[in-house]
């Protein structure tokens, strides 16, 4: 039986109408934003399924596009973000898809930075304003944005899960769940790791200059 | 189970008489436990909480406000005018029906609000608190009881049925909301633990069945008005069971029957806009309107 603390019912504090369609969706603009590493110069989103067909009277566009200027569910610029991305010189594009996916209330989101480099993500608001982020750059994943987390990209090599976990350990930081994920034997891969502290920027330094198999370590 | 934490509304009561605390303080100190948290922050997180469901109330009966989707706005400042003179349900009840509206049109208008325990059923719970509130001259420390309270009860009815409308229909969504209220509204008037859960499951009773069938898909039509008449549901029930009146039929089996009812509804009920209004000659026209697919018929 699942367990339901006090802010799981009175809660959360969130812009409407909709806490799938709309904080759910700003949570997923955001967690893109954190992944793709801030400064946004250009973001293009692709809507699925029920975000495709009730987005615009949920403003879920509005809301994803307010998670990637940064903005928290419960902020009351939401509602005029396209204005504020336009203001912030962030060029926005919107497609409303008739593809189905997995997930009714899927999103797509491409987000180049100012400096060029260009992310991609897939994910998922799965109900009440809680996400699934499924995948980034083509390697599918599960990361829920409840917790800080490390994304760390690997070779599928014996010995690197080790390497992270050695590190954190010795930094005391508690691993609340970890996943590994791979393309195939051999290949790229990717963990990720939910933590209950914050991992700061120089034990993801730390952790990438430890193992030559390691090529990214992200905090989200 | 350790100390505070319970599942079920027979364990939430046996606390209470155990250790003698009302709902609310076991709740507060089961959230301690869940969060390994100071009470003080606890509480100081949900005085913020609070305060914003203060501030949606407000919004909703003092500006004026639209839909994206243009299908509602200002028809809480209308019955709350109503309430102010002459309501047939008295002034209180149908000013708390009032501010529960406004809420609800705030959320449609992509105004702040505070799920409680989903955004469709946001307006029930501040509505009759903050209303009570100025009638009975409960201050916002008593509130916070108010909301811890609410909290008990909707966290059992989610871990045991759903508060989503995708899951159970309305029932889930604004009869969890009625629920939530009428407990809270019992105890901060005075009434046991036993006589809180009274009021829940005679509020949850009274919808069992009622289905989730948005017009368009929008959280609007017919929810904004469930929500005053969640309000109503909330206050009446608190009355019962103050009044001494118990449910027959106890809370626990009343959460267990509603879940059973839920998994009866088609799935055409449980919030995809394919039946109840939503599938009427009216509410097709509207989703139309607003330039959606029409209704796939299976």
């Amino acid at each position: 039986m699942q367990t339901y603390d006090l802010f799981d019912i009175i809660g959360p504090r969130m812009v409407g109408p909709s806490s799938s369609h709309t904080a759910g969706a700003a949570r997923l603009g955001r967690m893109a934003n954190k992944i793709a590493g801030g400064h946004v110069k250009r973001a293009h989103i692709t809507l699925f399924g029920s975000f495709a067909t009730t987005g615009r009277g949920h403003g879920t566009d509005k809301a994803i596009v307010a998670g990637i200027l940064g903005m928290e569910p419960d902020d009351e610029r939401l509602r005029y973000s396209m204005l504020l991305a336009k203001e912030a010189d962030v060029e926005i594009s919107v497609d409303f898809s008739e593809e189905m996916r997995d997930h009714p209330n899927t999103a797509e989101i491409e987000i180049e930075t100012r400096d060029g480099n260009i992310t991609r993500i897939c994910g998922a608001s799965i109900g009440g304003g809680s996400i699934l982020i499924t995948e980034i750059n083509g390697l599918e994943m599960e990361l829920s944005g409840e917790y800080p987390a490390l994304i760390v990209r690997h070779r599928d090599v014996p010995g690197v899960i080790n390497t992270v976990t050695n590190i954190l350990a010795n930094e005391h930081v508690n691993v609340a769940f970890m996943r590994v994920f791979r393309h195939a034997r051999r290949q790229d891969a990717c963990m990720v790791i939910e933590t209950d502290s914050p991992v700061s920027e120089r034990v993801c330094r730390l952790i990438l200059d430890w193992n030559e198999n390691i090529s990214g370590v992200l905090a989200v | 189970m350790t100390g505070y934490c319970f599942t079920n509304g027979e364990e939430l009561i046996a606390i209470c008489k155990k250790e003698g605390l009302t709902i609310s303080e076991v709740m507060l100190r089961r959230q301690q436990e869940l969060s390994d948290d100071t009470a003080e922050n606890i509480l100081k997180e949900l005085k913020t909480t609070l305060h914003a469901m203060k501030r949606s109330v407000e919004e909703g009966l003092t500006e004026e406000l639209e839909s994206v989707s243009g299908l509602s706005g200002g028809d809480a400042m209308r019955l709350n005018d109503r309430a102010e003179k002459n309501a047939l349900s008295g002034t209180l009840a149908a000013k708390a029906a009032a501010a529960s509206m406004a809420v609800v049109e705030v959320n449609a208008a992509m105004g702040r609000i505070v799920a409680a325990p989903t955004a469709g059923a946001s307006g029930i719970l501040p509505g009759v608190l903050f209303t009570c509130a100025k009638e009975r001259g409960w201050n916002d420390e008593k509130l916070l009881s108010g909301l811890l309270t609410a909290g008990a009860i909707g966290s059992i009815i989610a871990a045991n049925a759903s508060i989503s409308g995708a899951e159970h229909g309305c029932q889930a969504e604004t009869g969890s909301a009625a629920a939530m209220a009428a407990a809270a509204l019992c105890e901060l008037d005075g009434g046991s633990a036993d006589r809180c859960l009274n009021a829940a499951a005679i509020a949850l009773k009274n919808v069992m069945g009622l289905v989730c069938d948005p017009v368009a898909g929008l959280v609007e039509c017919p929810c904004i008005k469930r929500n005053a008449l969640g309000a109503m549901n909330a206050l009446i029930s608190a009355d019962m069971a103050l009044a001494g009146i118990p449910s027959l039929i106890p809370f626990d089996e009343t959460v267990m029957a509603m879940r059973s009812v839920g998994r009866l509804m088609s799935p055409d009920l449980r919030e995809t806009a394919r039946g109840g209004c939503a599938a009427t000659p009216t509410g097709r026209a509207i989703r139309k309107k607003l330039g959606l697919n029409e209704i796939e018929e299976e």
